[in-house]
């Protein structure tokens, strides 16, 4: 066990799959100095130039190289800097690496870990914030990953860069300084791909369901903390992956608690939590004591001011308040 | 060297071009029973005929090696064709069928046979050039002595994957042949319409990737650039770029009638039909008539068995739908 950070966590993680496997390799713009938020440092003194490559401003060239680099044999790990240029990349990660292996009958596969950082963070405004999580899981081939801990930045990055499938990796830019406990990860394969598509567990609860993933999950396990004093027992489960996610876990919680929110930080309208609480509506309808809540941003795009920055986010405060009336709900 | 049996027609090395003459109207024939097809409601969704570009697919895919690697465009029969791949499974991928190369699933502008290195023919104009730039990284990166092969057509170059892949290909010195296979056309518009600047070409050379020109109708010409463009990106001399000058003698695809050229046009191309061309070039070598037509008449064979058999083949197993999509979160393990 050691207290690392979330953004030491992922370095770990990166070194560790370069040093196990030479077909491993990193493209991105200013990865050599250590990668725009530092989480690359010292990748390029340890694994040299070529593995740590620097890449010209080409989102759509590093997306789509890697998209060959992948069909010819190695496994890229893709830097997209901010996930909001991801969408210079859009057909070189939907029509391409999400396609090729479909498309062409199976005779290729598509390895490769595409990451992005997500979130609002430090009034970044409307083209460095947002959270387009949705939008890939909604792409057949894609695999989505979210992690909110230092544990999961290393766990479930190790999974990604072993997997054979194009996974979008979203790192929050609020969590690179958050630190805790991170212990030893599984090495074998089969177990840390298992990884993806299991959630977590984030506290424990009785009366009341919250599904969030990446920045939400901190507000919600604020929101059981607050609830806790009020009486309220809420169970946080933090989704890790969403695609797949982990049906079973929710489905068990709801069944227990009998009432659910998802929320995140994407914008609520066609969000994952849509997907969330449409499942939960259709299979656990009798088991529901309340009305299916989520909770996101408004359809709005992020601000730069923080008063209007803060109209987009959610609360401990939403949730806690949204839980409370969830409790008060006639049965 | 003694020459010993190698027949040559002045500078011309005649097996070779008789191959690319027997790859050209395997292509020719190929691409025709895929119009027939189309017209029998055999072949299914958009058809592409590079009907008229055969030099280009036999010159520069023919001279690659067997393990080189092949990223090709929507337009991309030929290409694979001339790479080696097997014509009954193109042909019965084309008609959606099971045996296909992809399955049934990819169709005529998603062929594929990577066991030949032929990375798939795309969808998108554009596309498979930053892919191509990308596996010839990562052939660099393991110091492999293959390159990659990358045709794309004159519409590609107003693209940004065309410049991003160029100059990816130029910053890292990849092994990439690339080949603009210039027919004119950027889908149904005429491309220098709608193309700023002096050409191509002298784009390439912008990001530091020296090209050459060929007429992309004569097979010899095309075969030469290839060889020796090849051998200078083999050698390390980072990528090159072919401009192969053609034209598509039918619609951009199968049902246009294309309509926006005048008759006289085309019919004035036809006489520079490359496979003419290549055939008039074996028989000024002295190669026999008759033989050039029992080529002709062997291709035609080929692709009507090759018809014959993909119109047997039954459709793929429904279930085939849901497999290799993804391995974690596989549909298979959780249909909704």
């Amino acid at each position: 066990m050691a207290r690392i950070s979330y953004s030491e966590a992922a370095r770990q993680a990166v070194a560790e799959e370069m040093r196990r496997d030479a077909g491993v390799w990193a493209l991105g713009e200013d990865l050599g100095r250590g990668g725009v938020f530092g989480q690359y440092k010292g990748l390029q003194e340890e694994f040299g130039p070529e593995r740590i490559c620097d890449t010209p401003i080409s989102e759509a060239g590093i997306m789509g190289a890697a998209v060959g680099a992948a069909m010819a044999g190695t496994r890229p790990i893709v830097e997209m800097r901010f996930s909001d240029f991801a969408l210079c990349a859009v057909d070189e990660l939907v029509n391409q690496a999400a396609k090729a292996r479909y498309m062409f009958g199976g005779q290729i596969k598509v390895p490769m870990v595409v990451r992005e950082p997500v979130g609002m963070w430090r009034s970044s405004a409307a083209q460095h914030s947002q959270s387009l999580e949705a939008w890939y899981a909604h792409v057949p081939g894609l695999v989505v990953a979210m992690p909110a801990t230092p544990a999961d930045s290393k766990l479930l990055l190790k999974a990604a860069i072993r997997c054979d499938d194009p996974v979008v990796f979203m790192e929050h830019k609020n969590f690179w300084g958050l630190e805790d406990e991170v212990g030893e990860m599984p090495d074998d394969d089969a177990a840390l791909i298992a990884e993806l598509g299991k959630a977590r567990t984030a506290r424990a609860g009785d009366d009341v369901t919250v599904v969030a993933w990446s920045g939400t999950v901190h507000a919600a396990l604020e929101a059981a903390e607050r609830l806790a004093g009020d009486g309220v027992s809420a169970e946080v489960i933090d989704l890790r992956t969403l695609w797949p996610w982990d049906r079973d876990a929710v489905f068990a919680s709801v069944r227990r608690t009998g009432r659910l929110i998802v929320a995140h930080e994407a914008v609520a309208t066609g969000g994952f939590g849509a997907e969330v609480a449409a499942s939960v509506a259709e299979h656990l309808h009798r088991d529901l004591k309340a009305p299916v809540r989520r909770l996101g941003a408004p359809r709005i795009p992020i601000s730069y001011a923080p008063p209007l920055e803060a109209e987009a986010r959610v609360t401990a405060g939403r949730i806690a308040a949204a839980a409370q009336g969830l409790v008060e709900e006639p049965a | 060297m003694s020459g010993g049996g190698r027949r040559t027609g002045g500078n011309l090395d005649v097996p070779r071009i008789a191959a690319h003459y027997r790859t050209m109207c395997r292509v020719r024939a190929f691409e025709e029973a895929a119009l027939r097809a189309l017209d029998e409601g055999l072949m299914l969704g958009a058809l592409h005929p590079s009907i008229g570009q055969e030099a280009v697919a036999s010159g520069v895919c023919g001279t690659l090696r067997r393990d080189d690697l092949l990223l090709s465009t929507h337009r991309g029969h030929g290409h694979t064709l001339a790479k080696g791949a097997d014509a009954e499974a193109m042909m019965r991928e084309l008609f959606g069928r099971d045996g296909g190369c992809c399955g049934g699933k990819g169709g005529s502008m998603h062929i594929a046979d990577f066991s030949v290195g032929m990375l798939g023919a795309n969808g998108v104009v554009g596309a498979n050039i930053e892919i191509a730039a990308g596996a010839a990284h990562a052939l660099k990166l393991r110091g492999e002595d293959r390159i990659v092969g990358c045709l794309f057509g004159d519409g590609a170059v107003n693209r940004g994957p065309f410049l991003e892949g160029l100059n990816w290909a130029s910053v890292y010195r990849l092994p990439v042949l690339f080949v603009c296979e210039d027919n004119g056309f950027a889908a149904t518009t005429r491309t220098a319409t709608l193309t700023g600047g002096p050409g191509v070409a002298a784009r390439a050379e912008s990001l530091g990737i020296a090209g050459v020109e060929v007429d992309g109708n004569d097979v010899q010409a095309v075969d030469a650039a290839a060889r020796d463009q090849g051998e200078a990106v083999r050698a390390g001399a980072g990528p090159r770029l072919i401009v192969a000058r053609t034209y598509r003698l039918t619609g951009h695809t199968g049902t246009d009638p294309a309509a926006y050229r005048p008759a006289e046009e085309v019919e004035q191309r036809w006489q520079d039909d490359p496979i003419r061309r290549c055939r008039e070039l074996l028989l000024g070598a002295g190669e026999a008539e008759a033989e050039l037509d029992a080529v002709r008449a062997a291709a035609e064979r080929e692709m009507a068995a090759v018809y014959d058999a993909a119109r047997a083949a039954p459709w793929p197993a429904e279930e085939l739908a849901y497999a290799d999509v993804q391995d974690v979160g596989d549909p298979r393990r959780r249909r909704a």
